[in-house]
C-alpha cells in the first residue's frame, strides 16, 4: 500500500467505548442490538470511510442482526475496528468475513458475560450491598453503585482495548484457557457466596411450640418448699449461675430443634425446593406470589 | 411532597427505565432506584432500608437474551413512591410497599415488551436512514427508542404521584396486621427464589463442593460477607492453579494431582 495508512486512534476508540455505553437503547424483539453496534461504531466509520458510497455500505453492513451481553458486546466491537480499519486501508476482508467473525463471537460471549456479570458480579455487590441497606447504612447503596461501575467500565475499555489489538487472533484466545478459567472462577465465587446467602438471608422461624420438654431429676433447680436458709440459698444460686434450668418444664420449640442440626437448614431446603420446580418449569413469578400467600396463611395459623 | 421533589422522582424514574434496558450503570436496581428517591424526597434511610429489602429478593432476576426478567425498574421506582406517600416510615410500611413490589413487576414486564416491540419498527425507520448514509437519523432514532424506554417507567410514576396522599394513606392503613406480619414472613421466604434461580444456572458437579463449604461456614462463624468474598476468591484462584497442575500430567512439585477438593480443604 502506498496511499497513507487511516488509522483509528486512542480517541476514536474511546469515543466508540462511550456510546457503547447505549448499546441497548433500541433493542427491538427482530435483530435486538443492531442498530446499538451501528451506532457505537459511527465515529469509526466516519473516520474510516470517507467517501458517501463505501460509509453507506458500512451502516447497513452493521445494521444485520446481532445479540450478546451488553458488556461482551466490547470485544467483539474492538476486533471489528481492527477489520473495519484493514478493510479501508485496502485488505481483501469481505462484508462475510466482518459478519462470520460477529456472529461467531457473540454467541460465547453471551455464555461468559452471563454467568460473571448476573450470576456472579451483581448478586455478591448486590447481597453485600443490599445487607448494610437493610441495616439503615447509606453505605450499601453507594458502595454497590461506585464498585459496579468501576468493575464494569474498566471491563469494557480493555476488553475492546484487547479486541482491537489482538484482531481476528482473538477468535483462537476465546476457545482457550483465559475465558474457561474466568467463568469457572466466577462459578466457584458464586455458588461459595451464594451459599452463605441461603444460609443467612433465607428467613424461616418456626413459632411452632413443640410439647414441653420434661427434665429429669437433678436437671433443674429443685426449690425446697417453705424457708430458705442461707447455704440452701447459696446452693441455688451457685446452680443457677451454672446455667441450670428454673423449671422442670422447659418450653420447647421446633426451631430449637432444627437449630441444633444446622442453623439455617429450612432456607437451604426451601431452596432446593424452589431450584426444582424452576427446573419443573414453574414460573419465578408464580413461586414469589405462592410463598407470599403460604407465609400470610402459615402466620395466621401460629406455624410461622 | 413539593413540585421540586415531583419533577425529581419523574427524572429519577425516566433514568431507572432507560437504565431498565441498557443495564449498565445499574440505576434501575431497587438499591439505587429507591434511594435516589428517598434522596429527592427527603425520606433517605427508610427508602434505603426498602431498596435493600427489594435488591435481596431480586439478586437472580436478569435478562438472559431474548427473555426478559421480571421488571426491576417499576417495582423499585413505584414501591419508593408508594412508601413516601404513605407518610409512614415503619416496618410495617416497607413491607406493604415491598409487597406491591410484585404485581409492579410483572405490570413493569409487559411494558418493556411492548416497548421493545414498537422498537421493531423504528429501527425500520433506521434501516432507510442507513440506506441513504444518514448518520443522524439513526442517531435519532436510536436516542428516541432509548427515550421510550425512559418514558415506560416514568409515566407511570407521574400516575401513581398524581394519587391524593390521603387515598393511598387511607388504603394502607386498611391493611390488616396479619396480613403484613404474615407478608414479612413470607417475605423472608421469597429471597430463595431469586437464590434458586441463579444456582441453577450456574451449578455443576465440579462446583458444588464450594456450595457446602460456604454454608457450613456460614452456619458456624460470624464472619462478614466481605470475609466470605476473600475467601471464595483465595479459593477459586487455588482451585485454578491446582486443577492446571493436575492436568499437565503431575509436576510433582505439590499433592495438586487428584483431588483438588481436598487440597483446597488441607489449605484452608
Amino acid at each position: 500500500m502506498t496511499a497513507e495508512r487511516i488509522t483509528l486512534t486512542k480517541k476514536d476508540r474511546f469515543s466508540v467505548a462511550l456510546r457503547s455505553t447505549i448499546l441497548q437503547g433500541s433493542w427491538n424483539y427482530e435483530r435486538m442490538q443492531n442498530l446499538g453496534f451501528a451506532y457505537s461504531l459511527m465515529p469509526a466509520i466516519k473516520k474510516l470511510y470517507t467517501n458517501k458510497e463505501d460509509r453507506t455500505a458500512a451502516l447497513v453492513r452493521h445494521m444485520e442482526f446481532f445479540n450478546t451481553h451488553p458488556y461482551l458486546a466490547s470485544p467483539v466491537l474492538g476486533v471489528t475496528l481492527a477489520l473495519e480499519e484493514d478493510r479501508a486501508n485496502g485488505a481483501e476482508i469481505d462484508d462475510a468475513a466482518i459478519a462470520g467473525v460477529k456472529v461467531g463471537m457473540m454467541g460465547p460471549l453471551a455464555g461468559v458475560g452471563d454467568p460473571v456479570f448476573w450470576f456472579t458480579v451483581r448478586p455478591i455487590l448486590g447481597a453485600l450491598g443490599a445487607s448494610l441497606a437493610m441495616a439503615g447504612n447509606i453505605m450499601g447503596p453507594i458502595l454497590f453503585f461506585v464498585a459496579w461501575n468501576i468493575i464494569r467500565w474498566a471491563f469494557m475499555w480493555y476488553t475492546q482495548e484487547f479486541g482491537y489489538h489482538a484482531g481476528n487472533e482473538i477468535t483462537k484466545d476465546l476457545s482457550g484457557g483465559l475465558l474457561k478459567d474466568i467463568t469457572k472462577g466466577a462459578s466457584i465465587l458464586g455458588m461459595f457466596i451464594l451459599a452463605v446467602l441461603v444460609e443467612r438471608w433465607v428467613n424461616i422461624k418456626f413459632v411452632l411450640q413443640l410439647p414441653a420438654k420434661k427434665l429429669a431429676d437433678g436437671a433443674y433447680i429443685d426449690f425446697p418448699k417453705g424457708n430458705v436458709t442461707g447455704s440452701q440459698l447459696q446452693e441455688i444460686l451457685q446452680k443457677q449461675a451454672d446455667g441450670v434450668s428454673l423449671v422442670q418444664n422447659v418450653p420447647n420449640t421446633l426451631q430449637e430443634n432444627l437449630d441444633l442440626l444446622i442453623p439455617g437448614l429450612m432456607g437451604l431446603l426451601l431452596t432446593f425446593a424452589c431450584m426444582w420446580l424452576l427446573k419443573k418449569k414453574v414460573s419465578p413469578i408464580i413461586l414469589i406470589i405462592a410463598l407470599f400467600i403460604i407465609g400470610v396463611v402459615l402466620h395466621v395459623l401460629h406455624i410461622l | 411532597m413539593s413540585i421540586i421533589s415531583i419533577i425529581l422522582v419523574i427524572v429519577v424514574a425516566f433514568f431507572a427505565g432507560m437504565e431498565g434496558i441498557l443495564d449498565q450503570f445499574e440505576i434501575h436496581q431497587p438499591l439505587v432506584a429507591c434511594t435516589l428517591i428517598g434522596l429527592v424526597t427527603g425520606h433517605l434511610i427508610p427508602c434505603v432500608i426498602l431498596g435493600g429489602t427489594l435488591q435481596m429478593m431480586a439478586l437472580g432476576w436478569a435478562n438472559i437474551g431474548a427473555a426478559v426478567a421480571p421488571d426491576v425498574a417499576l417495582a423499585s421506582v413505584a414501591s419508593a413512591i408508594i412508601l413516601v406517600q404513605s407518610g409512614h416510615f415503619d416496618s410495617a410500611h416497607i413491607t406493604i410497599a415491598y409487597g406491591a413490589a410484585i404485581p409492579l413487576s410483572i405490570a413493569g414486564l409487559f411494558l418493556t415488551m411492548i416497548v421493545r416491540t414498537i422498537s421493531v419498527g423504528m429501527v425500520h425507520g433506521a434501516d432507510a436512514a442507513a440506506k441513504r448514509g444518514d448518520y443522524k437519523a439513526m442517531e435519532r432514532i436510536h436516542v428516541t427508542t432509548l427515550m421510550f424506554q425512559g418514558l415506560r417507567i416514568a409515566i407511570p410514576a407521574g400516575l401513581l404521584l398524581a394519587i391524593p396522599t390521603d387515598t393511598v394513606q387511607a388504603w394502607l392503613n386498611s391493611v390488616p396486621a396479619w396480613l403484613t406480619d404474615g407478608m414479612a414472613i413470607g417475605g423472608g421466604m421469597v429471597v430463595a427464589v431469586g437464590y434458586a434461580m441463579v444456582i441453577n444456572m450456574m451449578a455443576t458437579r465440579e462446583v458444588w463442593p464450594f456450595f457446602a463449604l460456604g454454608f457450613a461456614l456460614a452456619a458456624v462463624t460470624d464472619l462478614t460477607l466481605i470475609a466470605f468474598g476473600i475467601i471464595g476468591v483465595a479459593i477459586a484462584l487455588i482451585y485454578i492453579n491446582l486443577s492446571k497442575m493436575g492436568g499437565n500430567g503431575g509436576g510433582g512439585s505439590n499433592g495438586g494431582s487428584g483431588d483438588p477438593v481436598g487440597d483446597i480443604l488441607n489449605e484452608y
